[in-house]
């Protein structure tokens, strides 16, 4: 447990009863939960191993709830996190004990389906699955797939950036977001963008996709939504050296070929989803790579043909095609439990470095090296085509000094991406969890620069506080 | 005019201390054949980034380039077409609108979120921009992104960034996420569609699973007949393949016809580059709006004698006004808007440009908030002063 809180403020604290009369008076009937082991459900997120329980949860079903909920907070000086379904796996959605939770979930209607001009509009807190969902009698999907979709909202994407394993072809959250309807940290709803692909001045929607809550709080959002290709296909290809399916990978991209998506996944990764999943993973390899192409049965055999072709070249072991679409389901289900698979075998925290994926192999090595050190273990999954890697280091929950063994490793493993000219998150997000290293990879002007954006929109310092900048982050009087 | 062109990061950055510590005002230029795009600078010196050249990063491989603000884009998609790549958005060229000569840079790309056809599948260049090194108006040096295409660390200045038409900093290096040539190409063509009809028939192509990487709509002029334009790429088998599905599925729009080669290149060039209204000073527009949207937008302006054509698969109409100096600013944004749409003036006389609305102006709340970002990187205003918005 080595993140630090900031103490809760006793002239907060003291307001508990004021904020709780005044959020009732905004959002009436059930909306303000109160009672402690009611709040307790909003203590944590996917980072479980820290928890707060907030002095309040909220649960605005309007805008104007939401506009009003900030003015209130923003008066009074009571921080606000807001929250969409609690999945972030860097902590960005635990609050504090001195802050109110804004939970956006019970706003998730559609309010706009267009065809023709291949846009949704959505409420903040609808699923990401449920975008897809709803579109897909028609064939359209919504693209950003995090391994989360079926709980994740479409506002923690917004926060976060969100990716997932289909971003080679189809690009994260930020490239997949048309409008927003924004409310500021003062109570101002502010509408940015729409259904047109330019919107007039400074990128707000580039600045406020994947700004974690400090900057505003999103309640609407236009996305775009996709035709979907007439069939994918994933291939399993496993290797016996770890190094062949990175030259596998650099060799396709290289060749002009962009999969819809390029999943590695190691030898423990193997074992543990197979387990869980009963996918047919090759089990005595020491890497694999899931291929997925797209398009017509003849345009997806021409690709695959190619792709062998490259795997051969560099020996590759076993190759698997799936032959139905219960197959490709089973194979994409080992993939996305990947995480609650591990979560079965053992505690884990996972990590989401990007590197340059030239570095792959000595990256790769580096990882083993660090987490070997600390005398644990590790699986390691990631997007290879686009260099996001998840190494989940695992350790004993019950034991504390292996849990701060776990977190220093995990800090070595991102300061290795950082060094090869990678970055700390490719899509969960800096939230808590690696709120601490963000000097690994920014200078004090590069972090100044953000923070004077930070107080620029939120003066105060309430929206999600003690995230994403360090504690001690250098910032400009408001 | 003072012109400073720097070599060197660490000298950009003095310069623009030294600017600010005697409040004086910057215009900013890399190649300037885009000088015409903004509300004119009014600046007693100018800083180029001319001297800031050259490629710093390419890895095929890893689909990624990184270039000095300064370097000429044509040397960029030079050195990527040797190795088979591109830029995914297809960058315009603004010398034939605006009869200028030079290089257009890097950096001008990256100020101006100056995209092209392709937008429409496969983004715009904010899109395909992954890192950042820029100098604020505060003369410190800063750098955002990177070089790696999946990356969340902190907020996003990239993005914020792209397109601020050298309001907020200077760029001194961009680096750029690229992608594959295709194979091959083919534009598939329609006749004699009218606006409305033609729009319809764009959106389900691009509502098909083929992927089209342009969806252009030219309508009906003097003795030449309209044309609608759907351009698809890939492997020559597959390229058969979705122009038959084309076909089938755009039957009642009438017969397709095939376009490849040179021919189909200076097309979708001429369409880029909006050529069609080169040559004379009338004003130019270009109104960004939900597809469906597009023809009406297209028949406002018509109306009030502009000759249009529509890119994005109708959600970008070209516009020219007829002859005279008057871009009828409050008209068209007041025809954008009531369609939901964002109007940009850009091509009109210095004057005119002074006096108008060259972007569509925000609501209050959201001019607000640009102000508030303007300040945190440029609090004495002095890059660009007033190039995207009176007092900003």
């Amino acid at each position: 447990m080595t993140i630090a809180f900031p103490e809760p403020r006793a002239e907060v604290l003291a307001k508990r009863d004021r904020v709780i009369a005044a959020l009732q008076a905004i959002v009436p009937g059930e909306g303000v939960i109160t009672e402690e082991n009611e709040r307790r459900a909003f203590e944590t997120d996917a980072l479980t191993s820290y928890r707060r329980v907030p002095m309040v949860v909220v649960l605005p079903e309007t805008t104007e709830q939401v506009a009003a909920i900030m003015a209130f907070c923003h008066a009074e000086g009571v921080p606000v996190v807001a929250r969409g379904a609690g999945t972030s796996l860097c902590g960005g959605s635990i609050p504090q004990e001195d802050a109110v939770v804004l939970g956006v979930a019970k706003m998730n209607r559609v309010l706009d389906t267009n065809f023709a001009d291949r846009t949704m509009r959505v409420q903040a807190g609808i699923t990401n699955l449920a975008i897809s969902g709803e579109v897909a009698h028609a064939g359209f999907f919504y693209a950003p797939d995090p391994s989360s979709q079926l709980a994740c909202t479409i506002a923690g994407n917004v926060a976060m950036n969100s990716g997932g394993a289909h971003c080679l072809k189809y690009g994260v959250t930020a490239n997949n977001i048309l409008g927003l309807t924004l409310v500021t940290v003062e109570g101002e709803v502010v509408e940015i963008g729409g259904a047109a692909l330019d919107s007039p001045g400074y990128d707000l929607i580039g600045l406020f996709v994947g700004s974690e809550g400090q900057l505003g709080v999103v309640t609407e959002v236009t996305v775009r939504i996709l035709r979907s290709a007439e069939g994918a296909r994933p291939v399993l290809f496993g290797f016996n050296e770890i190094a062949a399916a990175g030259r596998t990978v650099a060799d396709i991209i290289g060749a002009g070929i962009i999969p819809v998506a390029i999943e590695y996944m190691d030898r423990e990764a193997i074992h543990i989803c197979e387990a869980f999943a009963k996918a047919g993973y090759p089990l005595d390899v020491e890497a694999m790579l899931i291929i997925e192409v797209e398009g017509s049965d003849a345009e997806m055999d021409a690709t695959l043909a190619r792709i062998v072709e490259i795997a051969r070249r560099h020996g590759v072991s076993v190759i698997k095609e799936s032959k139905s679409a219960m197959e490709t389901a089973a194979i994409w289900k080992g993939r996305k439990s990947a995480f609650g698979a591990t979560g079965r075998v053992a505690d884990y925290i996972c990590m989401d470095g990007t590197i340059p994926t030239g570095r792959l192999p000595e990256v790769l090595e580096g990882i083993d090296r660090i987490v070997k050190g600390y005398g644990l273990r590790v699986a390691n999954v990631f997007h290879a085509g686009d260099g996001n890697l998840h190494p989940l280091v695992m350790f004993n929950v019950n034991d504390p000094a292996e849990q701060v063994k776990a977190e220093h490793a995990g800090e070595d493993i991102l300061r290795l991406c950082v060094e090869v000219g990678g970055c700390l998150t490719g899509e969960h997000g800096v939230g808590i969890e690696k709120r601490d290293l963000m000097r690994e990879q920014f200078t004090e002007v590069d972090l100044l620069q953000q923070t004077r954006i930070k107080t620029a929109l939120d003066p105060k310092w309430i929206l999600n506080p003690a995230k994403v900048f360090p504690l001690d982050a250098p910032r400009d009087a408001a | 005019m003072t012109v400073h062109m720097p070599g060197s990061a660490d000298e950009l950055t003095r310069i623009i201390a030294d600017a600010r510590a005697a409040r004086t005002p910057l215009s900013v230029a890399g190649g300037k054949t885009r000088a015409g795009l903004g509300r004119p600078v009014q600046a007693a010196a100018e800083i180029s980034t001319r001297n800031l050249n050259g490629i710093t990063l390419y890895e095929p491989a890893e689909l990624v380039i990184a270039a000095k603000a300064g370097t000429p884009l044509r040397e960029v998609i030079r050195t990527l077409e040797a190795r088979g790549q591109r830029l995914p958005f297809e960058p315009m060229d603004h010398r034939r609108l605006y009869g200028t000569t030079g290089e257009p840079t890097v950096g001008g790309v990256a100020a101006g979120n100056v995209s092209g056809p392709a937008r429409i599948n496969l983004g715009a260049a904010r899109d395909a921009m992954i890192g950042l090194k820029f100098v604020n108006g505060r003369g410190e040096d800063i750098k955002s992104g990177g070089r790696v295409m999946k990356n969340v660390t902190g907020l996003d200045l990239v993005k914020a960034l792209a397109g601020s038409h050298g309001t907020l900093a200077v760029f001194h290096e961009v680096c750029f996420k690229v992608l594959p040539k295709p194979e091959a190409e083919r534009t598939l063509v329609l006749t004699e569609l009218d606006d409305i009809r033609a729009i319809e028939a764009l959106s389900a192509a691009l509502g098909s699973p083929f992927e089209p990487t342009g969806a252009a709509h030219l309508p009906a002029e003097g003795m030449s007949q309209a044309r609608t334009l759907i351009r698809i790429e890939g492997v020559p088998s597959s390229l058969d393949y979705r122009a038959g599905q084309l076909a089938r599925l755009l039957k009642t729009y009438g017969a397709l016809d095939a376009l490849a080669g040179a021919e189909a290149a200076t097309l979708w060039a001429d369409i880029r580059d909006a050529a069609s209204f080169a040559g004379v000073p009338n004003p130019v527009w270009r109104v960004s709006v939900a597809p469906s949207k597009g023809a009406a937008v297209g028949a406002a302006l018509k109306a009030r004698g502009a000759r249009v054509f529509y890119d994005w698969g109708g959600g970008l109409v070209w516009a020219m006004l007829g002859a005279g100096d008057d871009p009828q600013s409050a008209f068209v944004h007041a025809e954008a808007a009531r369609h939901g749409g964002y109007a940009t003036l850009i091509r009109a006389s210095e004057p005119a440009r002074l006096a108008a609305d060259v972007f569509a102006p925000p609501a209050a709340p959201l001019m607000a908030i640009q102000r508030r970002m303007k300040s945190s990187f440029d609090p004495d205003g002095i890059l660009n002063p007033g190039r995207m918005y009176a007092g900003l």
